[in-house]
């Protein structure tokens, strides 16, 4: 069951490398809160009301739900049109983001380590480049946002790979701190969409000696 | 203490947002000076005692705790200068006021930490109560400023998170299931080496961002230049201080295992590299903000040589930055008389300083002399002991190339302050100029002063410690 989650979630990555519209990246991004909740559901060991609320709270209601209708938001009140112009052909998108899975296949498998499960391990790893990726090679600043959120998707089953256990109040500390982040990057996309005439990291290069 | 500090300026900082009269706003900023000024006190004679589980003062965290809370009464006292002499709309002002008592907040909280999570957390709340200063002005280029600065923070401190991950997985072996910064310590010798060597990969590439190294040093360098100057001072010293404590706590638990020469050789390259950066930017830029931010790469550069080096580089580090902290204050807030009087940040549009306002153009000519490291500076001190590890630890050409380096930086730096005082500005129309009191430059000759007595004849409470804050690293 876990294996199937993962490997969707894995897809998942190869088709938001080559999506062309702006509302299938924000579609991708809330399947894979609600794959997220899945992988996490099943790994809670003891299902006490405590995790389960929190664990709900933060793959369902913030990954899949809140931070999908806000891009949707952003998207709307910008008019920003609806392909995501890459700077990169979608071949070539989907050809690195292959490549990429394919080296964390690699990398994971040289970790000798008990403690660590690997299939987690490749896809935490997987999502953390593809995410980059998806930062570098798009000209759209939702874009850079949207990028960042599967960054924190692959940190998020990183999370789950390890196994930590960190205390209560510093998970929801750090959750509390992600959404803020979030919300903040949307609001600064949102205003840049209204100072600058088009929605594009080539006006943000004003800045320099 | 500690619940009853961050209470109070979460309700002092919702207060600043929708309070509109300007008594008490002033009200205000002296009541939290004074409870920042009571909690370092209060830390200062109560060291090591837990409070609230994850907040340990620790000889490091006060030292830092009572820097914070010296620089947050110029920061109000300019801040509000800034206010009299700029338009601004009332919602602003509060929301400005309101962010900077949170950054104070979130600083002194991230110092007292004790627990790898905790950082995180109010490291976090510095970026973002940071970039609410450093979209004050609400232009296009702060907006760009602003978005550089978020979103580079946040893909850094999920780098730190990523290591956290790893540091879990480090820990694993040694069966211990928390990241007290002291259980890691004293079981770090059991750690599983592969990932602490990841571990401190990512965290130390993370905080570089909030301590303005290489190779994240870009958006700290547009968010000083884009917030409004008392912000630019925090941004510049104390928050700077932050990313700091976060590598070197790390550093700290490093330093027990078998990794610690390794550890020493990333902090090594890194410092060089923002040495290096510091320099070829120092030579081009002519944005005075701009400039004075990559100082703080430099000195934070040399910084981390001396952590590097170790021995006594290791106190020659601390020292430094305390008066690091002190020194780049001062430059920032004399910038705000430079931009009242000129209305420009181009080293091209600002000449002649010495004749429109006397007491601001002494600020500057002896700020330059402190934080280029010149003798009396106390910054000389430090920075000679910082050379003097270097060659103890036989890093000979390290230390030559640096000096080089310093040389240059010294000679840019230099040939900007010095046609800011004396050579003749070009279109400049003086006919409208505001004198500015002395007593706005008051706050900057105590920094100054204070860098200069540190350095020179130390506190021994000061030099005890720093020495508690080293003492568990080797000798």
């Amino acid at each position: 069951m876990i294996n199937l989650l993962l490997i969707t979630f894995t897809i998942s990555l190869i088709y938001i490398s080559m999506a062309n519209r702006m509302m299938t990246y924000i579609r991708i991004i809330a399947f894979q809160g609600v794959l997220l909740f899945g992988v996490a559901f099943v790994e809670l060991i003891e299902i006490n009301l405590a995790n389960l609320i929190f664990v709900l709270l933060e793959t369902i209601v913030i990954k899949a739900i809140a931070i999908p209708l806000f891009l949707k938001y952003i998207l709307d009140r910008n008019r920003i049109t609806r392909e995501a112009e890459p700077y990169v052909s979608n071949f070539v998108s989907v050809v690195v983001v292959t490549l990429i899975i394919l080296g964390s296949f690699f990398l994971a498998n040289a970790i000798t380590d008990t403690n660590v499960r690997k299939i987690f391990f490749i896809v935490a790893l997987s999502a953390l480049f593809t995410g980059l990726y998806i930062i570098i090679t798009r000209r759209k600043i939702v874009t850079h946002v949207m990028g960042f959120l599967i960054i924190e998707n692959g940190v998020f089953v990183l999370s789950l790979a390890v196994g930590s256990e960190m205390p209560m109040l510093v998970n929801i500390g750090i959750l509390l701190d992600i959404f803020v982040s979030v919300i903040l990057l949307g609001i600064f996309a949102d205003k840049i969409g209204d100072v600058f005439e088009e929605q594009d990291v080539e006006q943000l290069r004003n800045l320099k000696d | 203490m500690i619940g009853i500090y961050l209470t109070g300026s979460l309700i002092i900082s919702v207060a600043f947002y929708f309070g509109k009269s300007h008594l008490f706003r002033i009200i205000l900023a002296w009541l939290f000076c004074i409870m920042q000024g009571v909690l370092a006190f209060y830390e200062y004679n109560h060291p090591n005692q837990t409070e609230l589980v994850y907040f340990t003062p620790d000889a490091l965290a006060i030292i830092f705790l009572v820097v914070v809370s010296i620089i947050s009464i110029p920061v109000f006292y300019h801040s509000f200068i800034y206010f009299y002499k700029h338009p601004y709309k009332p919602r602003e002002m509060g929301l400005y006021f309101a962010a900077t008592v949170m950054l104070i907040t979130a600083i002194s909280a991230a110092y007292l930490s004790n627990h790898m999570g905790i950082t995180w957390v109010f490291v976090e709340i510095t970026t973002l109560s940071a970039s609410a200063l450093i979209y004050h002005r609400r232009s296009k280029l702060t907006l760009e400023g602003t978005w550089k600065y978020i979103f580079i923070c946040s893909i850094s401190i999920t780098l730190v998170f990523i290591g956290i991950l790893f540091v879990t997985v480090a820990v694993q072996q040694a069966d211990i299931n928390d990241l007290f910064y002291t259980t890691l310590s004293t079981n770090a010798p059991h750690l599983s080496t592969f990932w602490l060597k990841l571990a401190f990969l990512f965290v130390f590439t993370g905080f570089t961002a909030k301590a303005g190294l290489v190779p994240m040093y870009t958006a700290g360098i547009d968010a000083k230049d884009k917030a409004p100057y008392p912000s630019a001072a925090i941004l510049a010293s104390v928050l700077m201080n932050v990313g700091f404590i976060g590598i070197f706590r790390f550093y700290e638990i490093t330093s027990h295992t078998a990794v610690y020469q390794w550890t020493n050789k990333i902090v090594l390259i890194s410092a060089i590299l923002s040495v290096f950066v510091a320099t070829v930017y120092m030579l081009r830029v002519k944005n005075i903000k701009r400039m004075m931010a990559y100082s703080g790469v430099e000195h934070m550069g040399i910084v981390m040589l001396g952590i590097a080096a170790g021995g006594v580089g290791y106190y020659a580090a601390i020292l430094h930055l305390i008066l690091h902290s002190f020194a780049k204050p001062a430059l920032f807030f004399q910038f705000g008389q430079i931009y009242r009087t000129y209305g420009s940040k181009s080293v091209y549009d600002v000449g002649e300083y010495f004749k429109y306002n006397i007491t601001g153009a002494m600020v500057l000519l002896l700020a330059y002399f402190v934080v280029t490291a010149m003798p009396p500076s106390g910054m000389f001190v430090s920075e000679f002991l910082i050379f003097k590890s270097l060659f103890a630890s036989g890093y000979l050409w390290v230390l030559i190339l640096i000096m080089i380096l310093l040389t240059v930086i010294i000679w840019a730096f230099g040939k900007n302050v010095f046609k800011m005082l004396f050579v003749k500005p070009v279109d400049f129309d003086d006919r409208h100029l505001e004198s500015i009191p002395f007593s706005e430059s008051l706050s900057q000759f105590i920094l100054l002063g204070m860098v200069i007595y540190l350095g020179l004849n130390p506190p021994k409470e000061m030099v005890d410690l720093i020495n508690a804050a080293i003492s568990t690293l080797p000798k």
